[in-house]
């Protein structure tokens, strides 16, 4: 079996500006939601409670909904999670409530309704200080990888490689955030595991083409710079495909298996694959192109003997 | 030649055996235990005369135990069937614990690994699971250390009042304000007077001198690394507070870890009754100093069964026995620290006690009027007293140090020290955290997981053989050693295994395909190009293996970003998936070639690598 049989390399960089602009309106609209919408942060970023209780029988929402009303908790959210059977039950952090005691309370008065009990499965209460460090420690371990990658890939390629590998990644991750925002799916500290794993594998893939355009720029010395980008990404276009292909698998697998607790960390690494080969091949290549890479900064210059006479 | 020198066949070899036997635990599954701790403060677990005790018991009941084990604070007897497992437990309840309202040993159910005992001998056990996978609760807890300070500074006040006095040092109020104390004073003069008495007794504090009108004023303050200590001291004391308490609920394994400056981690596996923890983390044990009576002949009396009225019976630590009043001279609030020490005479070990300066009043009152009397120090959790200590009044004791010492070793000393402070906790807490796992929904957690990563694993390793016939088999067999090492350094690290942790292995192993994906596409590449078999293979693993090191490099960055600001879930993600992608740098570039080496490399001519079809841009 042989999937890719590419006879001349294909001439990506003729369509680089297209791709940039489809990009660009993707990462403009992803703003744009991320602007309006904005994120549906888990309890775990804003604080607050969250049960999970599970039932023999598919129980009525609105009676739980009335019971915790009339209980004092009005605001209390609750919907079906997975299946009719499953309700996952949030309520808010709000000032004067004894945050130590709304997990018994809402237990309590589930209790005392009619019809088929329920069994608590979960039980998670974050304090608000807690979620907003949560969110810091996001933004800082998002900076760190963003440095700790530039820094890496100036090291060992040139600085050029490096912004544009950062710009195509980000420009993931934003999207990412983009369909958490227009789905309203929910972010949770997993997903943000996620979009940070997403960040540190799709640059993996920027290396993987880089490598083989500095290659290409020290063995092939007549070809110019769009073709030796074009030649790398033609010759790599076959595992690019294939090692995505297998991520993919893994993480459809989490799909389909992992219940709902993996679900939208799952989610969050499908989008960030499909974009990932996109934009670190379509969007870095040009970038790296158009901030000026050329042969002369990979070929080492050949240093003069000196020769003394003893 | 595609040949590895001996030494690294060897140590490829080892590696996976290595990898074997510290996975070989995970597959032995759990039987049922029963595992016996300490119930009280003042109990110390002996654990070899422990272990022959349990077996003793059983011996005696007739019930047929498969081993038992014990580690510093626990002994543990395993049981072939859960029947057997309630009736052990509850055999070495009765035992042990005669007066059942009373239990002085935690005798709990547990689950202990059924590996064989030569692999736990070696130090291999199962993978740890975090209470997402086993059930059970885990809180938070955050230690107000205003609160603490705010109780510092009252006592500091107190012992300001007192020092005045004794230096005769006339002053006109002192009063805490905040977090400082404020001490007024007629003038200048008096106020160097106070500075220098006040420095003269302690470092703790720093002053600032301040004028109010005519008043002169002095502003006290703890400092910096005095405040230090305070809270650090705050937060170790309010952990062993803790353990104490929770020793109560019959944790197998509870966890009990400081987190960050100010706060405690405390996880329950197991535990489902959620209020019933968070009451017992937030009660309160008192410390009491009250009189002996140690009256001719009343001992005997209430030995045989007549108390005398206004006293009560107790057994002092090294059984004993000891009548106590029920007048309560002193509680453990008036008590602002306990440390073991020395005598500073004969060098005896001793516990130095610190009171506050209501505290020390008392104290100095109570032993001027009972030089030559015992007083005992009980230690009362839920209602029931236990006598710590009961010392000699050799002397009146004034200024609130106390000092207790005689027929004590170091050790004793030490523990001591830990059950005076044990009583209360030293800064008040909130709960800023908890999660609740049913242990349904830990099972299921489990089996999502796993089927996550094994049909996962399954369609990779069915495309890879299709596609790349034996050199894809060779990915796969690489690809499980992978899984193999991750799960053995798992093991051998017990670091805790959560839902998160089983998603970033299924990743890491749809990422570390990617290793084995370019080897082989280089390896066709090369044949494309007209190599022959044996250069093709020197040059596809060569060529890529700068590829798979950057590529793994920028991953890796990743992954410490996670672990470094990551909690929780985040944590437990990052951890599995930085040790994977160190397994399968590993597996991926030396497991994977020593297996080519072996399949090809000691062949002289090769006529066709099985790697699939390779086509060539001149066939048509």
């Amino acid at each position: 079996m042989e999937f890719f049989r590419i006879k001349n390399d294909i001439p990506f960089m003729k369509h680089a500006l297209v791709f940039n602009i489809i990009s660009l309106v993707t990462f403009v609209l992803a703003v744009l939601f991320l602007l309006t919408r904005g994120l549906n942060l888990s309890v775990e970023f804003t604080g607050g409670t969250l049960v999970e209780l599970n039932y023999a029988e598919a129980p009525q929402v609105q009676l739980i909904r009335d019971a915790l009303g009339e209980g004092g908790y009005p605001d209390a959210q609750v919907q079906n999670f997975g299946s009719a059977r499953d309700i996952l039950i949030r309520l808010p952090n709000r000032d004067g409530l004894d945050s130590n005691r709304v997990s018994a309370q809402v237990t309590e008065m589930l209790a005392k309704i009619d019809g088929p009990k329920g069994e608590l499965r979960r039980v998670e209460f974050v304090g608000p200080q807690v979620g907003k460090e949560l969110a810091a420690d996001g933004g800082m371990a998002l900076l760190l990888v963003v440095i700790g990658i530039m820094i890496y890939l100036a090291l060992r390629f040139e600085w050029r490689f490096a912004i544009s590998a950062i710009i195509a990644n980000l420009h993931d991750v934003i999207i990412i955030l983009g369909f958490f925002a227009f789905f309203q799916w929910e972010f949770s500290l997993a997903v943000l595991a996620a979009v940070l794993a997403v960040l540190g594998y799709s640059v993996n893939e920027s290396v993987v083409v880089f490598d083989r355009v500095r290659e290409t720029f020290k063995k092939k010395r007549a070809m110019s710079t769009p073709d030796v980008l074009n030649h790398a990404i033609t010759s790599t276009i076959s595992r690019t495909v294939i090692t995505h292909g297998s991520t993919q698998v893994m993480v459809l697998s989490m799909l389909l298996f992992g219940g709902e607790t993996l679900y939208y960390f799952a989610l969050a690494l499908t989008i960030g694959i499909c974009f990932g080969i996109y934009s670190s091949v379509l969007v870095a290549s040009p970038l790296v192109m158009w901030l000026g890479v050329s042969r002369e900064q990979f070929i080492q210059p050949k240093k003069t003997k000196e020769e003394a006479v003893v | 030649m595609n040949r590895y020198p001996l030494w690294k066949n060897l140590l490829i070899g080892l590696v996976l055996i290595f990898g074997f036997i510290y996975t070989l635990p995970n597959f032995y599954g759990e039987v049922p235990a029963v595992q016996v701790s300490s119930g009280k403060a003042t109990l110390k677990l002996d654990a070899a005369q422990m272990e022959a005790r349990v077996a003793e018991i059983l011996d005696t009941a007739k019930l047929p135990h498969t081993g038992i084990f014990s580690d510093a604070n626990s002994v543990r007897a395993r049981f072939a069937t859960t029947d057997l497992q309630l009736q052990g437990k509850d055999a070495i309840e009765r035992a042990l614990n005669p007066d059942a309202r009373d239990p002085s040993y935690v005798v709990a159910l547990n689950l202990l690994s059924a590996s064989p005992s030569w692999l736990t001998s070696i130090g291999a056990l199962p993978m740890y699971l975090g209470l997402d996978l086993r059930g059970g609760v885990h809180f938070l807890l955050e230690v107000d250390m205003d609160g603490a300070l705010t109780k510092r500074m009252d006592a500091t006040a107190g012992d300001l009042r007192t020092l005045m006095r004794d230096k005769d040092v006339r002053h006109s109020g002192i009063r805490r304000d905040g977090n400082a104390v404020e001490i007024r004073f007629r003038d200048a003069t008096v106020r160097e007077a106070g500075r220098q008495a006040i420095l003269g007794s302690t470092t703790d504090l720093q002053l600032v001198d301040r004028d109010d009108g005519d008043q002169a004023l002095l502003i006290a303050t703890l400092t910096p690394p005095a405040a230090k200590t305070l809270q650090e001291f705050a937060l170790k004391q309010n952990i062993t507070t803790l353990h104490n308490r929770i020793n109560e609920l019959g944790v197998a394994e509870p966890v009990i870890q400081q987190q960050g400056a100010n706060r405690i981690v405390v996880q329950l596996p197991g535990v489902q009754d959620v209020a019933k923890a968070k009451d017992i983390l937030g009660r309160t044990a008192t410390l009491e100093v009250r009189m002996v009576d140690d009256t001719p002949g009343r001992l005997e009396e209430a030995l045989a069964g007549r108390v005398p009225f206004g006293t009560e019976l107790y057994t002092e630590r090294g059984s004993q026995p000891l009548l106590v009043k029920k007048q309560v001279v002193l509680t453990g609030d008036r008590l602002t620290d306990a440390q073991p020490g020395f005598d500073g005479q004969t060098h005896e070990p001793a516990v130095h006690l610190t009171l506050d300066a209501a505290g020390a009043r008392i104290f100095r009152d109570i032993t001027r009027e009972n030089v030559g009397k015992r007083m005992a120090i009980l230690l009362v959790e839920k209602g029931k007293g236990e006598v710590i200590t009961a010392p000699v009044i050799r002397t009146e004791i004034a200024g609130g140090r106390v000092q207790i010492s005689g027929r004590m070793t170091t050790t004793e000393a030490a523990d001591v020290a830990l059950l005076l402070r044990a009583g209360s906790l030293a800064a008040p807490m909130e709960i800023i955290e908890e999660r609740t796992v049913g242990p349904s929904l830990g099972a299921e957690n489990i089996e999502k997981g796993f089927n996550s990563t094994l049909w996962g694993f399954v369609a990779i390793a069915v495309f890879m053989i299709a596609y790349y016939t034996l050199f894809g088999l060779v990915s796969v067999v690489a690809l499980s050693a992978n899984l193999l090492l991750l799960v053995a350094l798992l093991s051998l690290l017990q670091a805790t295994l959560t839902l998160p942790g089983i998603a970033a292995i299924a990743l890491t192993l749809g990422m570390a395909i990617d290793a084995n994906v370019l080897i082989n596409e280089r390896i066709r590449e090369e044949l494309r190009n007209g190599s022959s078999p044996q250069a093709a293979i020197t040059a596809g693993y060569d060529r890529a293996f700068d590829t798979i090191l950057d590529s793994n490099v920028t991953t890796l960055i990743a992954g410490i970003a996670l672990l470094v600001f990551g909690s929780g879930p985040v944590r437990g993600f990052a951890v599995v998936h930085c040790l994977g992608i160190m397994t399968s740098m590993f597996s991926a570039i030396l497991v994977s070639r020593a297996l080519v080496n072996l399949i090809y490399g000691r062949r002289r001519k090769v006529a066709a690598l099985s790697i699939g079809q390779v086509w060539k841009p001149s066939e048509r």
